[in-house]
């Protein structure tokens, strides 16, 4: 399969501190690909240099089979970006925005004006095609976004936390979008720290603390080569529900918050102990990526 | 420098950039045009009426015109200084424009160009408002006056160049205070805006022919006056030279502040 993206031993220091630490990435064309990992990762990092708007401290990276240190400008006449902060233009109107980002491009004027209307009704904002930017919710804004990265119709589309900060509604919309351009045969990374967005989404993902990548793969092989495939939750600061699960051998828990993580192959055994005591509460389900990234990253806050 | 920096880099990029606060610019059409004729204005009504009527002539022509002729080239300055400082800092960084651009092909020199490109523009607009109110006032004395539009616009070129170098360092609009009280407002009053700089002290007419104000206040004056014209080529190099040297400072600085 044709990759998209290149990189080997991709590494990024900033003052001497290093950001990303000699990543290997091969995104393949036509795919879905996540990029899933804890604040300060160095996600966004690693979008600014493919872009070519951050030079790499070391490693190589193309983009395309094109060398990013040199063909910057031809790699980004074929991709579109959403970034994480809204960069709107705020002097200009929906479809103004659109237009002048067009242009950017060298797109002609005829075609510019019928691909704004296409994509003003791909992310339904047709209606506010002249309403200022200040005017638009927190959603309608992401969409113009996207929208704006489309305007060159590119093969690869970078989002960087296309859904942070949107209500459920609003980031369902932008799921739907997303797997439709998908389908239309788009190349698509996206970062993201919500699992379940990753999950939805994403055929292949990496998962990135502290400048490297911890593991790799499909969503669901993630979780199997990763934990163990169920998970009981006991909430609460229950000492004997503790006690019962640590004394089981055939299973694993990690205690985070005041929820203790029961992991195990087999969980029948310990739900049917958990039952005959009316008073404990529990979770039973399928272990997910969660668990995953949570065992990788490990469970100390971020900042 | 001129040919690494300069030529190369104006191409249809910087033309999109050029455009898009052109298309700003009309937004606001109403409120900036008034801002520009309103200035000069007052300073022509009241400082060349009201002087004028006590000095007389100046340099063998009336004080209004001198005076105009002064004003024209120091709002040539102030034009492109403030939107070189203001109006990009305000684009680089809480608006993120640029951040916006650099994902599209353009360059950090694209960016730049076109808005210095821009800044000398609007040096341009500003001139040609002065021009109309001084030759309603009676203080053009030839046709030869409309030269002073190009030379405004490399007047432009220079101070959206110097603008531009204090923009890459500013780390707020406060920092831009220090280059307007300390070289702005000294070049505007030492410059030969009010009076002439033969009437300096010796040793500080030798040391002001650094400035670019006075380079472009002498290219000026005696267009408007329908005088000739003296020293064009020397006038024109130093402009010329500050304007290519302040923005391949600028791009050097700006690129290495954006790309990192
Ligand atoms: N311009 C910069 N100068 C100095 N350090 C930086 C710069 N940009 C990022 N860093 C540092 O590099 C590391 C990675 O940051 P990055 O923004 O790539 O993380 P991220 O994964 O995108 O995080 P988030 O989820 O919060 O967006 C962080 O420690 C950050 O402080
Ligand atoms: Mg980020």
């Amino acid at each position: 399969m044709k990759s998209v993206i290149e990189a080997r031993g991709l590494t990024k220091y900033f003052d001497g501190r290093a950001a990303v630490r000699g990543i290997d990435l091969t995104i393949p064309a036509g795919r879905c690909f996540g990029v899933l990992g804890p604040n300060g990762a160095g996600k966004t990092t690693t979008l600014r240099m493919l872009l070519g708007v951050s030079p790499p401290t070391s490693g190589e990276l193309k983009v395309f089979d094109l060398p990013i240190t040199s063909a910057g400008r031809e790699i980004r006449a074929r991709m579109g970006v959403v970034p994480q902060l809204d960069n709107l233009d705020p002097d200009f109107t929906v479809a103004e925005n659109l237009r002048i980002y067009g242009r950017y491009f060298g797109i002609a004027p005829v075609a510019l004006n019928a691909r704004i209307r296409e994509l003003l009704a791909f992310v339904n904002l047709a209606d506010r095609a002249d309403s200022p930017i200040a005017t638009l919710s927190g959603g309608m804004k992401r969409r113009l976004t996207i929208a704006r990265a489309l305007v060159n119709e590119p093969e690869l589309v970078v989002l960087d936390e296309p859904t942070t900060g949107l209500d459920p509604q609003a980031r369902h919309m932008i799921w739907g979008k997303l797997r439709e351009l998908r389908a239309a045969g788009k190349t698509l990374l996206l970062t993201t720290h919500y699992m379940e967005e990753a999950e939805r989404l994403c055929d292949e993902l990496v998962i990135m603390d502290h400048g490297k990548i911890l593991a790799q793969g499909s969503p669901k092989a993630l979780v199997r080569a990763h934990v163990e495939p169920e998970v009981i939750e006991v909430r609460g600061d229950d000492a004997r529900a503790r006690a019962l699960l640590s004394g089981i051998r055939d299973g694993r828990t990690e205690a985070v918050g005041d929820t203790c993580y029961f992991y195990t192959r087999d969980a029948r055994a310990v739900v049917a102990g958990l039952e005959k005591s009316p008073e404990f509460t529990f979770l039973h389900r399928p272990a997910n990526l969660e668990d995953v990234f949570l065992r990788l990253t490990g469970r100390d806050l971020r900042d | 420098m001129l040919h690494i920096f300069w030529l190369p880099r104006f191409r249809y990029a910087a033309g999109a950039v050029w455009r898009r606060n052109v298309l700003v610019w009309r937004k606001f059409f109403t409120p900036s045009l008034l801002i520009n004729f309103g200035e000069p204005f007052l300073y022509l009504l009241g400082l060349g009426y009201g002087l004028g009527l006590f000095i007389g002539e100046m340099m063998d022509m009336p004080y209004l015109t001198f005076l105009a002729s002064g004003i024209l080239a120091s709002s040539a300055m102030n034009t492109a200084s403030f939107e070189a400082m203001y109006s990009v800092y305000t684009r680089m960084v809480p608006q993120r424009t640029y951040d916006a651009i650099m994902a599209t092909p353009l360059e950090v020199h694209d960016i730049l160009a076109g808005e210095v490109l821009w800044s000398a523009t609007k040096s341009l607009i500003s001139g040609a408002t002065i021009l109309l109110v001084a030759a309603a006032l009676g203080a053009v004395h030839s046709w030869q006056a409309l030269w002073v539009l190009p030379v405004l616009f490399l007047t432009g070129l220079c101070f959206a160049g110097l603008g531009l170098i204090m923009t890459a360092f500013a780390q707020g609009y406060d920092f831009f205070n220090y280059y307007m009280t300390l070289v702005l407002t000294p070049m505007f009053i030492l410059s030969g805006v009010f009076y002439p700089v033969s009437s300096l002290p010796d040793p500080l007419q030798v040391a002001v022919q650094i400035l670019p104000l006075v380079h472009a206040v002498d290219l000026v004056r005696p267009l408007v006056a329908g005088q000739p014209v003296t020293n064009v080529l020397m006038h024109l190099s130093v402009l010329v030279v500050y304007s290519v040297a302040s923005y391949a400072i600028a791009a050097v600085l700006i690129r290495r502040r954006l790309l990192i």
